[in-house]
């Protein structure tokens, strides 16, 4: 066991993956010598070498689609996008090649691609730097769409992730790369699966669904809940795609009650899927419609109102009121139920 | 731009080492690449080019009876797909799209495979690793970062196969070939951008896709490229051998402009008397790929009738097993929808295909029992 920063445990994972598999190679740009912008690949072209740390020309989509040509030859690359809103060029190999080559192949060719975006915001960024677009993925088939939240997870889900024979997407939360942890180096890989959603904090009262850089803020909302007396349960659901229903039904079952919270816009997004499945699964454990506590449906803004958009510990507070039935933001304003 | 000054020198010129009325002319640069092709490799390459184009005619007149969905024909393009197709060695791996069925031949396709896709029973017709190459790739351009990926690999393993991709004239304009070209560049990946320049995509002329000749950009990459008449068979072979050759030997990519032409509709849905002249259809019928080659064999005397009627017979033996493994190809099943999504287990998946199931087993017992209960109903609680 030792403590290290969520950078430090992804450049731990893949040190141990490239270790374990000559087959690994990393693609992306400034990975090498820089050790990438946020230094998540430093020191693994000095002791892997450059024919396994490629440096790459800056074209997100030719890195993707000479990746799917270094996994019909038997590779296991992975590929690091170097902002969220750089993905976009890449968007076409992805979604028509990475994600369908299995199918429209019949299980001949395997794409066991890695996709490591940083996302979401909080740092202070011009824009393209702080979207969270993991619902254009997760609404992709064929893909697999994970999100780690604290440096063990990191460490082990980014093995898996490569370990994997489908292709993953791998969302970092950038804020939280700085914030220290236990990591525990010698866990047994096979014991979690990347698949399962993770209770954080157990509760009776309300269930507080999140992933990435809201499951910290998300446990801070049910520890300040419960000097309410509410209690909160929340769950990180690690998997986005396909997302672990049980775990989160099993819950509301329990708690009767749904809060979902995400940096992404509302409209569409992954808070709508989670209501709608959950509500189809146990709708008479309901005590109230499901809540989301979400960004608006906004391009990402400007750095001085990024704290508008994005979900604090008091919005998901509010939105736990909300569901709850007690006094909230909205209840105030007349003819409209919180 | 010293890249490579045999390509350099012949820049502006298309290889050509068979005129259109049969005449072989010779090639300083190019003889030596195909000194080994002798009476009986060219029968066999005309042989391939016969058969091509019986398999082209056939599968066009299966589409035209509703027995396929679509077809992409290549008629005029037999030269380019078999003299290149032919220079490869079974270890290169193939990147195309959706035309190359010639090349698709030459690596040995099963012949039902090949109508697959254009039957509507799959997406892809082949296993990729079976005959080296690719499903072919709708996405314009798609394929060509794959085959440059591919071919950083087989650096990475020192090996010396060779990635080829196969695109048209419209390709160029997308992103993505750009990008592999600079990949390719970089990294000096054995892989051969081999484009045929068959004058239209759909119903754009080359001319609104690039200025200058299609060959000339991929200097500007670094990349040494070279025009050759790509209704010529005996050159696109010695060209596609000195690129193999090239990258073999660890002298990176090369491009290929085929000049060329698409005699037929861009696939059985297109009527291209809406945008091309008829008279242009003439020129390039002067030109044709086949009858060239015909003549050259007649002229040295290795066109009997005896071998004449012997390809046509493996022709329309060809023809005929390619109608019958269409006609009776096995009818995909229901629940193949759910196939292969994943290589892994997928909790959402597994359970759309149980309630797919559910329903399709409550309409199959409704049939016969017309009380049986309506699973909607049940709620779970």
């Amino acid at each position: 066991m030792s403590t290290m920063t969520f950078g430090r445990a992804i450049n731990a994972g893949l040190r141990r993956a490239m270790e374990n598999d000559p087959k690994v190679v990393l693609m992306g740009e400034d990975i090498g010598k820089l050790g990438g912008v946020f230094r998540i690949t430093d020191g693994l072209q000095k002791d892997f070498g450059s024919h396994r740390v490629l440096d790459t020309p800056l074209a997100e989509s030719g890195i993707m689609g000479t990746a799917v040509g270094l996994a019909y030859r038997g590779y296991r690359p992975v590929v690091e996008i170097q902002f969220d809103g750089f993905i976009y060029p890449a968007f076409d190999q992805i979604v028509c090649q990475v994600a369908k080559l299995h199918y429209r192949t019949q299980g001949h060719v395997k794409v066991p691609l890695t996709i490591r975006v940083p996302f979401g915001g909080g740092i202070g960024s011009p824009e393209h730097h702080s979207e969270s677009p993991e619902a254009y993925f997760t609404h992709t088939s064929g893909l697999r769409v994970i999100s780690v939240s604290n440096p063990q997870d990191a460490f082990v889900m980014i093995q898996q992730a490569i370990a994997s024979d489908d292709p993953v997407l791998y969302f970092e939360p950038k804020r939280r790369y700085h914030v220290k942890g236990e990591v525990d180096e010698s866990v047994d890989l096979n014991a979690t699966s990347m698949n399962n959603a993770r209770v954080v904090t157990e509760g009776s009262d309300v269930t507080l669904v999140t992933y990435g850089p809201l499951v910290p803020t998300a446990r801070d909302a049910a520890i300040a809940a419960s000097d309410d007396g509410v209690s909160v349960e929340v769950i990180d659901l690690r998997s986005l795609a396909p997302i672990d229903f049980a775990t989160v039904e099993k819950s509301v079952r329990k708690t009767g009650r749904l809060v979902i919270t995400h940096e992404a816009a509302q409209s569409g997004g992954l808070g709508a899927e989670i209501a709608a499945s959950i509500t189809e699964r146990c709708f008479y454990h309901l005590e109230h419609a499901p809540v989301r506590v979400t960004g608006f449906d906004i391009p990402y803004p400007y750095s001085k109102l990024e704290f508008h958009h994005l979900p604090d510990l008091d919005r998901i507070l509010d939105g736990v009121d909300r569901v709850l039935g007690r006094s909230n933001s909205l209840s105030s304003r007349s003819g409209l139920e919180g | 731009m010293p890249l490579n000054n045999e390509a350099d020198a012949t820049q502006n010129e298309l290889v050509q080492l068979i005129t259109p009325s049969g005449e072989r002319r010779s090639n300083p640069v190019y003889d030596r690449w195909v000194s080994d092709v002798d009476g009986a490799a060219l029968q066999a390459l005309y042989e391939d080019m016969v058969v091509i184009r019986r398999i082209d005619a056939e599968a066009t007149a299966l589409q035209r009876q509703g027995e396929l969905a679509l077809w992409p024909p290549l008629l005029g393009q037999e030269a380019a797909q078999i003299g290149s197709g032919r220079a490869l060695r079974e270890d290169d791996f193939v990147f195309s799209s959706y035309r190359e069925n010639g090349v698709a031949y030459c690596r040995g396709v099963d012949l039902t495979d090949l109508l697959r896709v254009w039957r509507g029973n799959a997406s892809a017709g082949w296993d990729p690793y079976a005959i080296n190459m690719a499903p072919p790739q709708v996405i314009i351009g798609a394929q060509t970062l794959h085959a440059t990926g591919y071919a950083m690999g087989v650096l990475a393993d020192g090996a010396d196969s060779v990635a080829v991709t196969y695109f048209g004239d419209g390709a160029t304009s997308q992103g993505d070939v750009n990008e592999a070209m600079v990949f390719a560049a970089s990294y000096q990946a054995p892989v051969i951008f081999f484009c045929q320049n068959n004058q239209w995509a759909i119903s754009e002329p080359v001319r609104l896709q690039a200025h200058v000749p299609i060959a000339h950009r991929a200097p500007g990459f670094g990349i040494p490229s070279v025009r050759v008449d790509g209704n010529d068979v005996l050159a696109c072979l010695a060209v596609t051998r000195e690129a193999l050759d090239r990258a073999r030997t660890g002298g990176g990519p090369t491009f290929i402009e085929a000049v060329t032409y698409r005699m037929g509709p861009h696939t059985t849905a297109d009527d291209p008397t809406r945008y091309r002249d008829a008279n242009e259809l003439e020129d390039w019928a002067a030109k044709d790929p086949i009858s060239r080659v015909a003549a050259l064999l007649d002229a040295q005397g290795l066109l009997s009738a005896e071998v004449s009627d012997a390809v046509k017979a493996t022709a329309d033996d060809v023809a005929a097993r390619l109608r019958e493994g269409c006609i009776s190809m096995p009818e995909p099943q229901a629940l193949d929808v759910f196939k292969h999504v994943y290589s892994e287990p997928n909790s959402w998946l597994e359970r759309q295909q149980d309630s797919y199931e559910q329903y399709l087993t409550y309409f199959d017992s409704a049939e016969s029992v017309n009380t049986a209960p309506n699973p909607s109903r049940e709620v779970s609680r």
